[in-house]
């Protein structure tokens, strides 16, 4: 997993709660078998005008030019701005696969969806949940400026605007550590396979039909 | 002593208590389907790993796969290696799974319990956020990403966090024609999709234990609808009639020692919860979902809401979005909508019980002529077996239904099983996002009695009034 320690892109704003995973990636793409490729059918069916299948050309398919992915300010956003309970709905990874590969690495919200949230982790993808007055400010200052950006610091852990703001955030100690070192957390669990043991010897004698 | 049921079934799991804050939690049940486990059985091999205990997975297909004929694969390559490479990784890591063509093959979620893989005390994962499922049985059972799949695979553990705790007291009697799915519709239109973020819900109230197992699953199953991790109800005699038996289960002296451990699962009388919620089950009426989230729900003598008498503002533009999508205008009333599909099926409402109450509805009656298409999709192999022992099949065929083979066909229509653009379609299946049932498909989630009286009438209609 690629390490994550600091982030300096422009923003991109879609203003919408509830955002479900279905929205963020639909389900036709999650035939695929690999990790890769997501990142054109990022918001596939707000994205394009004709509905997708996952073996077409989609840098051919018609572009909706209402949906703010394709408005030329944010092209190129590694951090995605949106509202409450974002990620909610199907389990399907493949939400935040498509979020990285489409180059997004930092997402903020007022809160995130509790499935979404930990497949995030487990690909790099730092999701900062802020309180909703300050988003209403970062929404408002990106939509009055062009070329908006934001500087992240996992390190710091602050958010850094334009102006020199500087926006603290929170982040559970563990998260940070293994965002910051890019961990493997199976090599991690598995340097307790002794505890994983003695346990099952435990639980073998008070469950014996779960054996 | 004073536990939620939560409580107990947590501090069981419990591993390890790491120095951060997290917990190594143990997983005694894995259930594996074929969209969501292929990166990570990739994974297991470019590691070298094997499975911590291959005996604890359960795998089966049934997202992508085509509920017609049988004998010929899906058309769709993509499909296709999909299924195809869950076969062959269950082959290469020896997991037990239930192929396409054995009578076992079903839904995930509803194969689990009808196997009795799903015990009371246990911890159950899927790579699916139906897995809530699966707490009917008292169980703490919940979805997880992919990498979390391949973590249980490969250490049969996942790193968590303990959640909040909810309790959903429904209180006093459903009333005749309400079922659990409009009783959960009913909860989600209540505290929100967000409801229950953080929290393991707990249902409890006379109105839940008098719920059959069936009807506890379909509760449990959407808890994850109200973006609460896991759903969970206490072992009573229900619960323990309904797993004795089955073929995963444990039997004589084993089952004697499981059904005393059983019997403990349920919050003490005293335990305490982080929030509950009180519901007066008579007040709730068949449920009609409106929108693209299923909180938004109204009953069906209802009316379609008006954005303008929302408040937040937030809110009023999520309502405005979903009636341009739906193609609703405010005031319209829900027996006034008419549907062009029906679909009963899916892992809320595919059990024998649901398909029982769809065609006592159905019998000796027809589909409306402006129904292009009405499908019945049992939740597996055995429901469906069961269902034509009981001529179930005759009588959804006669009225102009189509008889499907198992799977999850049309909740999300990854296979050939699909809404065009813009056609409306009762649904007893759970989500009704954008796009779920097709590309600009539009969703209203209904309980299957209420979904079998649409396509008899072409509208919603309040199955209290007909039956
Ligand atoms: S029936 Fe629908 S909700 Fe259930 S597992 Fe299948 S796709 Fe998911």
């Amino acid at each position: 997993m690629q390490p994550f320690t600091r982030q300096t892109s422009i923003v991109l704003p879609i203003d919408r709660a509830n955002i479900d995973t279905d929205a963020i990636i639909p389900k036709q793409y999650l035939k695929a078998i690999g990790k890769t490729g997501f990142g054109p059918n990022l918001f596939d069916d707000w994205r394009y005008l004709e509905p997708g299948e996952p073996y077409m050309d989609h840098s051919r398919r018609q572009i909706n030019p209402d949906c703010i992915l394709n408005d030329e300010r944010y092209l190129g956003a590694g951090i995605l701005l949106t509202r409450d309970n974002y990620g909610c709905g199907s389990s399907r990874e493949h939400a935040v696969w498509a979020m990285v590969d489409y180059g997004i690495r930092v997402v903020i919200a007022p809160s995130f969806a509790d499935i979404f949230f930990n497949n995030t982790l487990n690909n790099g993808l730092l999701a900062i949940t802020l309180d909703t007055t300050i988003i209403e400010q970062l929404f408002a200052e990106v939509a009055s400026n062009e070329g908006y950006t934001l500087t992240v610091d996992l390190e710091a852990k602050t958010i850094t605007t334009p102006k020199g703001e500087v926006i603290p955030f929170e982040i559970e100690a563990y998260r940070r550590k293994r965002l910051l070192e890019g961990l493997d957390d199976i090599d991690m669990t598995l340097l307790q396979a002794n505890a994983i043991r003695a346990y099952e010897e435990r639980r073998k004698a008070k469950v014996p039909w779960l054996f | 002593m004073n536990k939620t049921l939560y409580d107990k079934l947590w501090d069981a799991h419990v591993v390890r208590k790491n120095e951060d804050g997290t917990n190594l939690i143990y997983i005694d049940r894995h259930l594996v389907h074929e969209v969501t486990s292929p990166q990570a059985f990739e994974g297991m091999r470019l590691t070298g790993r094997q499975p911590w205990r291959k005996e604890t997975i359960l795998a089966v297909p049934d997202h992508n796969v085509p509920t017609t004929d049988r004998r010929v694969s899906p058309t769709d390559p993509a499909a296709r290696l999909q299924l195809q490479t869950l076969d062959s990784n269950c082959t290469e890591f020896s997991i037990t799974e239930f192929p396409i063509h054995d009578v076992r093959q079903g839904v995930v979620h509803v194969i689990g319990p009808e196997q009795g893989a799903t015990l009371p005390g246990m911890t159950v994962v899927c790579g699916d956020s139906h897995t809530a499922t699966h707490g009917a049985f008292g169980a703490l059972a919940f979805g997880i990403g992919t990498s979390e799949v391949e973590h249980v695979m490969a250490t049969q553990c996942l790193v968590m966090k303990k959640s909040r705790s909810m309790l959903i007291s429904v209180e006093g009697k459903l009333g005749a024609g309400v079922t659990a799915k409009d009783l959960i519709l009913h909860i989600i239109g209540q505290i929100g999709t967000a409801g229950g973020t953080g929290c393991v819900i707990e249902f409890a109230g006379d109105a839940v234990t008098e719920l059959t197992m069936e009807g506890r699953m379909t509760v449990c199953n959407m808890a994850i609808e109200a973006g609460a991790r896991a759903g969970m109800i206490g072992v009573d005699q229900t619960t323990i009639d309904y797993v004795k038996g089955r073929p995963f289960a444990p039997r004589g002296e084993m089952l004697t020692k499981a059904e005393i451990a059983w019997r403990e699962l349920h919050s003490d009388p005293k335990a305490k919860f982080d929030r509950i919620i009180r519901i007066n089950a008579a007040a709730i009426e068949p449920q009609v979902s409106w929108g693209t989230s299923p909180e938004m729900v109204v009953g069906v003598r209802g009316v379609v809401p008006d954005p303008a008498q929302e408040q937040d503002s937030v809110k009023a533009e999520s309502i405005r979005k979903a009636l341009v999508y739906m193609d609703l205008t405010p005031g319209t009333s829900i027996n006034e909508i008419a549907v062009d599909k029906v679909f009963i099926g899916s892992c809320t409402n595919g059990r024998i019980e649901d398909l029982r109450a769809a065609a006592a509805l159905i019998r000796d009656k027809k589909v409306a002529k402006s129904v292009t298409q009405a499908l019945v999709v049992p939740g597996s192999g055995l429901v469906k077996q069961q269902a034509e022992l009981e001529g179930l099949d005759t009588i959804f065929k006669e009225a102009g239904f189509e008889w499907r083979q198992p799977g999850c066909s049309m909740c999300l229509a990854m296979n050939a099983d699909r809404l065009a653009s813009g056609e409306r379609c009762a649904s007893t299946s759970n989500r009704n996002f954008e796009g779920r049932q097709g590309q600009g498909g539009r969703t209203h989630l209904v309980s299957p009695a209420m979904a079998a009286a649409a396509a008899v009438y072409g509208h919603f209609v309040d199955v209290r009034e007909i039956a």
